[in-house]
C-alpha cells in the first residue's frame, strides 16, 4: 500500500479525497454538537449551514460572491495582460532580463496589503482600489514565473528550430511559446489562487461589498457562523476555479501529459 | 566538386576560474566531395560532435572557417539539416507538424508542405503515425522522424550527431539500413559522427578518424564497399579488415583518452 510513486486507481483517488473532506466535517460536527467548543467561538456545521442558505435567501449574498469573484479575476487579468507579455521578453531576450529582473525581484516582496492604506489615498474605496490591490499582488509574481518558464526553454529544441531555418522572431514565436505554454497555464493556476487572499484583504478595508466586507460585518455581530460560511465560500469558489482551469489545461495542451 | 570544405578549424573553450583555454579541437582541415558519406569516428570527447555544430553554424570555430559550396558559415540555416543524439522533436507538434516545422519557417504552401510530408512519412516508415505526438512515439520512431523533418528541408548537407546513439542495437541496425537507403537513392551529401565503427564503415564512403581530445584528423580511410549495401556485408572478409584496421586506430585513442581521464 504504501510503495513509493506507486500510482492510485480512479476510484481510490475519488474515495480518498472525498473521505478527508467527511472527516473534516465529522470532527467539526464532533467538537461543536458536544459542547467541546463554545458555540460563540466555532458554530456546529448544521448552523453554519443554515445561515449560509438565508445569506443567500435573505441577505443576497451572491452579490457578494459575484462581486469578489469580479475583483480576482479583474484584477488577475490585466495582471496577465500586462506580466506575460514582459515576462516572455525577459526570459527570451537576455539584456531584457537584465535590465528588468532586478527591479520585478524587489517589488515581488512588497506585499500587496501593504499597499492598501496608500491605494485607498490614491483611488478611494471604490473598485479600482479593489482591482489594483490583486494586480499589484499578481503582475510581479506573474512576470518572474513566466520569465523563469519561457528562458528554461530547452536548448537542444531552440538549436533544431535554427537548423531548420527558423530566425529569433521563429524560435520566441513557435519554439519557446508553445513549449512553455502548459507551464505558464500551471504557474497562473497557482497566482490566480494567491489572488483570492489579497481581495479578501482588499475588501476588510473599506469596502461595501464582498465576502471579506461580509465577514468583516459578521464579526461585528459575532456571528462565528456567517464567518465561517463566507470563509468556506471562498475555498469552494477556489477549488472550482482549480477544476476548471485543469480541465482545460487538458484539453489545450494533450500533448504535455 | 567539393560541397564542403573545413579550412583549419579549431576550437578552444575558455577556462574555469582564468584557467588556461581547454583546447578541443586542433586546426582541422577536411574536404568533403558532393553526394560522399562521410562518417566521423572518434573516442568520446574528441570533440567530434564540436566540429559538427561548427559546421551547423551552432558553435563559432576559434580560428578558421566553413565554406558550403563556396559560402562561408556564420549562422545555422536550413542548408545544413541536423539530426541530434538527444530527442529534439518539438512534443507541442504532431508527427506531420515536425516535419513540416522548416517549409513553414521557408513559407512553403500548406499543401505543398502536406506532399512533402506525406513522401517523408513514407521514406522513413511512419504512415500511419503522422498524427501521433512525439511522447507517444519509440526512440526509434522519434529519430525516424527527426530524420525526415531534416530531409524534408532539403539540406545540401546532412549533419547527424549520434542520432542513433540511444537507441538499442536492433533498431540501430534497422535504422543504419534505413539511412544508407535513403542516402543510396538520393545521394545527399552526409556528415555523420560516430563513435561505433561498425556503423561508421556500413554507411560511408569514408571514415576520418579522430584523435583524442583535442581532436585532430589522424587518418582517413576509404570505403571501398560497393553499393547498394545489404546488412550482410558485416560479416565479408572486406567489412572485417576495415574493422580490424580501425578498431586498431581507436583503440589507441580511446587509451589516451582514458589517460587523459576523459
Amino acid at each position: 500500500m504504501f510503495e513509493p510513486l506507486k500510482p492510485v486507481s480512479r476510484t481510490a483517488k475519488i474515495v480518498l479525497g472525498v473521505s478527508f473532506f467527511v472527516l473534516f466535517f465529522g470532527a467539526w460536527a464532533l467538537v461543536t454538537f458536544s459542547g467541546a467548543i463554545n458555540q460563540m467561538f466555532l458554530r456546529d456545521p448544521l448552523h453554519t449551514l443554515v445561515t449560509g442558505y438565508n445569506l443567500f435567501a435573505e441577505f443576497h449574498f451572491i452579490r457578494d460572491v459575484g462581486i469578489t469573484v469580479f475583483r480576482v479575476v479583474g484584477g488577475f487579468v490585466l495582471a496577465v495582460i500586462i506580466a506575460a507579455p514582459l515576462g516572455i521578453l525577459m526570459g527570451a531576450f537576455k539584456p531584457i532580463e537584465a535590465f528588468l529582473e532586478p527591479f520585478v525581484s524587489f517589488c515581488r516582496y512588497l506585499p500587496a496589503s501593504a499597499f492598501i492604506p496608500l491605494l485607498i489615498l490614491w483611488a478611494g474605496v471604490g473598485e479600482t482600489q479593489k482591482l489594483a490591490v490583486i494586480f499589484i499582488g499578481s503582475v510581479f509574481q506573474i512576470v518572474l514565473m513566466v520569465a523563469i518558464i519561457v528562458g528554461s526553454t530547452r536548448r537542444d529544441l531552440v538549436e533544431a528550430a535554427y537548423t531548420l531555418g527558423a530566425d529569433g522572431a521563429g524560435i520566441v514565436k513557435r519554439v519557446m511559446l508553445p513549449g512553455a505554454a502548459p507551464q505558464i497555464a500551471e504557474a497562473l493556476r497557482l497566482v490566480l489562487g494567491w489572488a483570492w487572499t489579497y481581495v479578501i484583504v482588499a475588501e476588510l478595508v473599506g469596502a461595501e461589498s464582498g465576502i471579506g466586507h461580509m465577514i468583516m460585518d459578521s464579526q461585528r455581530l459575532l456571528d462565528t457562523g456567517q464567518m465561517i460560511f463566507g470563509i468556506f465560500c471562498i475555498g469552494v469558489i477556489g477549488l472550482a476555479s482549480d477544476l476548471v482551469f485543469k480541465w482545460v489545461n487538458r484539453r489545450l495542451y494533450p500533448w504535455a501529459l | 566538386m567539393s560541397k564542403l570544405v573545413v579550412e583549419t578549424v579549431s576550437k578552444a573553450f575558455p577556462g574555469l576560474r582564468r584557467g588556461p583555454p581547454t583546447r578541443a579541437l586542433e586546426p582541422i582541415d577536411l574536404v568533403v566531395a558532393d553526394n560522399d558519406f562521410i562518417s566521423i569516428l572518434g573516442p568520446s570527447g574528441c570533440g567530434k560532435s564540436t566540429l559538427l555544430r561548427i559546421v551547423a553554424g551552432l558553435e563559432a570555430p576559434s580560428t578558421g572557417r566553413v565554406l558550403v559550396d563556396g559560402r562561408a558559415v556564420a549562422s545555422p540555416g536550413p542548408d545544413r539539416g541536423m539530426v541530434f543524439q538527444s530527442y529534439t522533436l518539438f512534443p507541442w507538434l504532431t508527427v506531420k507538424q515536425n516535419i513540416c516545422f522548416g517549409l513553414r519557417e521557408k513559407g512553403i504552401a500548406p499543401a505543398d508542405q502536406d506532399r512533402i510530408a506525406a513522401h517523408f512519412i513514407d521514406r522513413v516508415g511512419l504512415r500511419g503515425f503522422e498524427d501521433h505526438y512525439p511522447k507517444m512515439l519509440s526512440g526509434g520512431m522519434q529519430q525516424r522522424t527527426a530524420l525526415a523533418r531534416a530531409l524534408a528541408n532539403d539540406p545540401k548537407i546532412l549533419l547527424l550527431d549520434e542520432p542513433f546513439g540511444a537507441l538499442d542495437h536492433q533498431t540501430r541496425a534497422l535504422m543504419q539500413e534505413l539511412l544508407l537507403g535513403i542516402w543510396e537513392a538520393d545521394r545527399t551529401t552526409v556528415l555523420f559522427v560516430t563513435h561505433d565503427i561498425d556503423e561508421a564503415i556500413f554507411m560511408a564512403n569514408r571514415v576520418a578518424v579522430m584523435t583524442a581530445r583535442p581532436g585532430r584528423v589522424k587518418s582517413d580511410v576509404r570505403i571501398d564497399l560497393p553499393h547498394p549495401r545489404h546488412y550482410t556485408v558485416k560479416t565479408t572478409p572486406e567489412f572485417s579488415a576495415y574493422k580490424a584496421r580501425l578498431t586498431e586506430e581507436i583503440r589507441v585513442e580511446s587509451i589516451k583518452a582514458a589517460e587523459m581521464g576523459a
